[in-house]
């Protein structure tokens, strides 16, 4: 019989990350360039950097993600990765005929100092008669700053400042949904066509990481936001981001200039005027209803009928299960964005949400936690910079009902026998984390029954009798 | 425009159509979206499965994050192995240098964890600012007693295959550091399973039956002590020949222990890999035993694999694998299901592999080198394979193009070695061959 994982008895802080609850920056940045059209992420590092990444999101989003590597070598890490960033970019076209290549740094790059601006300006020169040649855009992502959320939206804003330009006033509005299924973005581009919105969505991967089958390889999957659309956003009416965290927070050790915009949204404000809106992610009903009235103030259409009785009905069975899940101690750990957003609807379905963990390390959960959860906000133990074996020991004294997470807290769950919702990223150890809904009524709705079910389902397994009604 | 990179025609060969020799062991071409990872990968994936060790990953987060539990290899006791730990380096530590952060991360993880022995791996950063790992490892086995070994596994310093090597040169220096074992009799080391799904524990029964212990296995279900010892075997039995080779080499110059190459897939290379171990100990009793072993064996799964073989008759499989020396037990047990090779390729195959697949496949069987999605997917296209098998990245290809999907790499649930291994996989690529699934899909 094989030994349990070993956990310590000792409560103490480590100088050593015990199973990370992050992962690293380029791998947010490949995901941002995902969602634009025909683009293909080039990793500029080592091989594996590419790799390991591919390999984690391909066991999330069940498809073929295809990101490229410039490979670097002994030499290249000496005299420079820009031959190398150049052959790739080359063979990159050659195979994929990309409209856009967009690349990440890595912390190899970044320490050895390779310009990219440089090297991509220097490829468009040499290349100057070759139609073939895409658009270029570029983000620093080195794995020693942050987590995959800051090279996520770091990337985003990269994506923003290169292809937004002063354009004359358009009717259109800014989407940057933030790091959510592709389920959620495909819920929320029907509400925005709902209320006639024409949206600019950046990034929108719900079509690239989540295909039909198909008869051919593709080799670059349809969908993403296009170049054309992304050259609007200076002119667009509004803004919407969601998320309070974003890339905002003091990103461990790093100098930023804290003059220049942080996300796309506030550079499109700055630069063009655009109105920002900044929400939470809009999980359950409070943070739903201000998306949604901020969509019909800013369309001036009504709430479609359609989403009333959407709201309707999750009220309706909130009332039917309220009791199955009220005063349930719950713990929730991932992205700060995502576990503002969760607790914020955890509080509103009267469950006690007692820890609220993350990776990231923006030093603004606590603040947000408080804002977003009026019931419990102020008795939350909110901590950042979180690993999954510090979450773990902390359960072992604080003795959740249920965990709500990514995938990878699935062995904390399984030791406390316990039930795990599975939310957010990554799912790698159960089908559909890309089909998962969290937001608007939709996504509560299906949060709502899963918790109560899961609630139902513990209690039912632990009854003496068992029954058959509740 | 050529389909493909024309930097990488050279490790493509079609049998029968092309002349050129199979290019192989080189460096993956930039922009190619090779399936192979780095140096630290070769490096982390040979050593992971040492138990009662404990794994740190010098540099920043990601290279411990995607690392963490990555393979189902199975430990029968201590699970410490199944922890990430990672001294997450940040902005500051790469300006003014990780050592002291190591250091004292380390020494913390010791006296916590209670390890056996630390593996400490070098990632890209920590060679380019130049933390010298070996003399903070060098200080912490003097301070706390604990061997504290370094493995140079920077990434941009070679392919996979040479993290393999940075791999085998930090366990050879764990070897024969106990030298007051008395093995036994017959007694061998199995060098290259990883004990994926138990499978280690079903070579082993095998081996106990006929007579033979089984000193170390590296990695799989792997102890420090056993390493310590294992330079006391008589033999080293290697599979998975790509990563293990190293240390048979180096431990028949410096122990003079023989080796003998073997794989565990496939009726045929199982048997074999039973007699080879009995033919060295020349013991005519070993060899009754395993030739009774085998003919028990055999006579209980020829007929159960003759439903699956009914089913899979003709139909045809694409192998991609990570070392070649694999992929030809594979060629060999899918024909033993009636099935025809028609691509086979590996990341990390040598010349001598590649050989002899190219004996062993048909005319019109695409072999290729170092390969990507894009070559993978017209290669099963064209030669319109029913089954794919390979990895976690190989997966999606197969299923959005509507085939049967096999794993057999690090996140196998099944175990696929041995004569039983033989009936799973059977029943595996039957379950995903035959599925009715694959009707709704239109293939052009």
């Amino acid at each position: 019989m094989a030994d349990k994982i070993p956990v310590l008895k000792e409560r103490k802080n480590f100088v050593a990350t015990r199973n990370a609850c992050k992962v690293c920056s380029p791998l947010g940045g490949s995901i941002a360039y995902k969602g634009v059209r025909g683009c293909v992420p080039v990793i500029h590092g080592g091989q594996g950097c590419a790799t390991y990444i591919r390999r984690y999101l391909i066991s999330h989003y069940k498809e073929p993600v295809d990101i490229a590597s410039s490979n670097f070598s002994e030499e290249s890490t000496i005299f420079g990765g820009e031959a190398n960033l150049s052959a790739a970019i080359h063979n990159v076209i050659a195979q994929y005929k990309p409209e856009v290549v967009g690349v990440c740094t890595t912390c190899l790059s970044e320490t050895i100092g390779d310009d990219i601006g440089q090297a991509l300006r220097n490829y468009k020169a040499a290349n100057a008669d070759d139609p073939s040649v895409p658009e270029f855009v570029y983000s620093s992502t080195p794995s020693y700053q942050g987590s995959h959320m800051d090279g996520f939206h770091e990337t985003v804003a990269a994506i923003t400042k290169t292809f937004a330009t002063k354009v004359e006033m358009n009717e259109k509005v800014n989407i940057f949904p933030g790091f959510i299924s592709t389920e959620d973005l495909r819920m929320l581009k029907d509400i925005l066509e709902d209320f006639g919105i024409d949206y600019i969505m950046v990034p929108d991967y719900s079509e690239t990481l989540d295909n039909p089958v198909w008869d051919t390889y593709h080799r670059i999957p349809d969908g993403g936001t296009p170049v054309e659309e992304l050259k609007m956003m200076g002119g667009a009416k509004a803004s919407i981001e969601f998320g309070p965290i974003l890339n905002k927070g003091n990103l461990v050790g790093r100098i930023k200039n804290k003059n220049l915009a942080h996300t796309g949204a506030e550079y499109l404000e700055k630069e063009f005027g655009v109105k920002k809106f900044t929400m939470n992610v809009p999980v359950g009903i409070t943070q739903s209803d201000e998306l949604f009235q901020l969509l019909s103030d800013i369309s001036g259409n009504e709430i479609p009928k359609k989403y009333s009785m959407e709201r309707g009905r999750l009220i309706d069975a909130y009332a039917d299960g309220h009791k199955y899940v009220f005063g349930k101690k719950a713990v929730v750990y991932g992205e700060e964005d995502l576990v503002i957003a969760m607790t914020g609807f955890l509080d509103e379905i009267g469950v006690e949400v007692i820890l609220a963990a993350s990776g990231g390390n923006s030093g603004k959960l606590k603040e947000e936690i408080e804002r977003c959860a009026p019931t419990h906000g102020k008795s939350i133990e909110v901590m950042g910079d979180l690993d999954y074996e510090k979450i773990n020991e902390l359960c072992i004294d604080m003795k959740p009902d249920l965990l709500v997470g990514n995938s990878k807290g699935y062995y904390i769950a399984r030791e406390l026998n316990i039930p795990i919702i599975r939310v957010g990223f990554p799912i790698h150890d159960r089908m559909g984390g890309s089909r998962l809904k969290h937001v608007a009524y939709k996504g509560a709705q299906e949060l709502f029954d899963k918790i109560g079910n899961a609630m139902m389902e513990y209690k039912q397994e632990h009854s003496e009798v068992g029954y058959k009604y509740i | 425009m050529s389909k493909y990179i024309k930097d990488r025609t050279s490790q493509i060969v079609t049998i029968g159509e092309d002349q050129h020799d199979l290019a192989c062991e080189k460096k993956s071409v930039a922009g190619s979206v090779s399936q192979r990872a780095c140096v630290f990968c070769g490096s982390r994936v040979v050593l992971y499965p040492i138990a009662d060790a404990l794994h740190l990953v010098h540099g920043p987060i990601g290279c411990a994050a995607y690392t963490w539990d990555i393979r189902g290899a199975m430990s029968s006791g201590p699970q410490l192995h199944r922890l990430s730990f990672s001294t997450d380096l940040h902005e500051k530590d790469v300006v003014f240098g990780g050592e002291k952060k190591l250091y004292s991360a380390l020494t913390e993880l010791i006296e916590s964890y209670k390890p056996e022995a630390v593996f400490i791996y070098s990632t890209c950063i920590v060679g380019v600012i130049g933390d010298d790992v070996e003399a903070v490892a060098r200080q912490l086995t003097k301070e706390t007693g604990v061997e504290v070994l370094p493995v140079m596994s920077e990434g941009f310093k070679g392919t996979k295959k040479d993290g393999y090597k940075a791999a085998c040169d930090a366990l050879m220096n764990l070897v024969g550091t106990n030298d007051d074992y008395v093995p036994p009799k017959y007694s061998i080391n199995i060098l290259g399973d990883f004990n994926l799904a138990g499978e280690l524990w079903i070579l082993a029964e095998y081996y106990k039956k006929i007579g033979v212990e089984i000193i170390a296995c590296l990695t799989g279900d792997g102890r420090v002590e056993q390493v310590r010892r294992c330079h006391k075997a008589s033999l080293n039995v290697v599979q998975c020949s790509g990563s293990m080779m190293h240390v048979a080499k180096e431990m028949k110059d410096k122990y003079d222990i023989p080796f003998k190459k073997v794989s565990y897939f496939g009726i045929e290379d199982m048997s074999d890999a039973l007699y080879e171990v009995a033919t060295h100990f020349n013991d005519p009793e070993l060899m009754a035993k395993a030739r009774a072993l085998v003919s028990e064996e055999i006579a209980e799964l020829i007929p159960a694999l003759q439903p699956y073989r009914e089913k899979l008759e003709g139909k045809k499989a694409a192998i991609y694998v990570g070392g070649a020396f694999k992929a030809i037990s594979l060629v060999k047990a899918l024909r033993l299901l009636g099935m025809q090779t028609v691509v086979v390729g590996s990341q990390t195959g040598n010349k001598d592999d590649y050989k002899l697949l190219q004996k062993i496949c048909d005319k019109g069987t695409v072999i290729v080198d170092d390969s990507n999605p894009n070559e993978l997917s017209d290669f099963v296209k064209q030669t319109g394979a029913d089954l794919f098998i390979g990895g976690v990245k190989e997966r999606p290809i197969a299923y959005k193009l509507g085939l049967g999907f096999c794993d057999h790499n690090h996140e196998r649930k099944e175990a696929l070695a041995g004569f039983v291994g033989m009936l799973n996989f059977a029943k595996e690529v039957y379950a995903s061959v035959c599925s009715p699934v694959w009707k709704f899909i239109d293939k052009k």
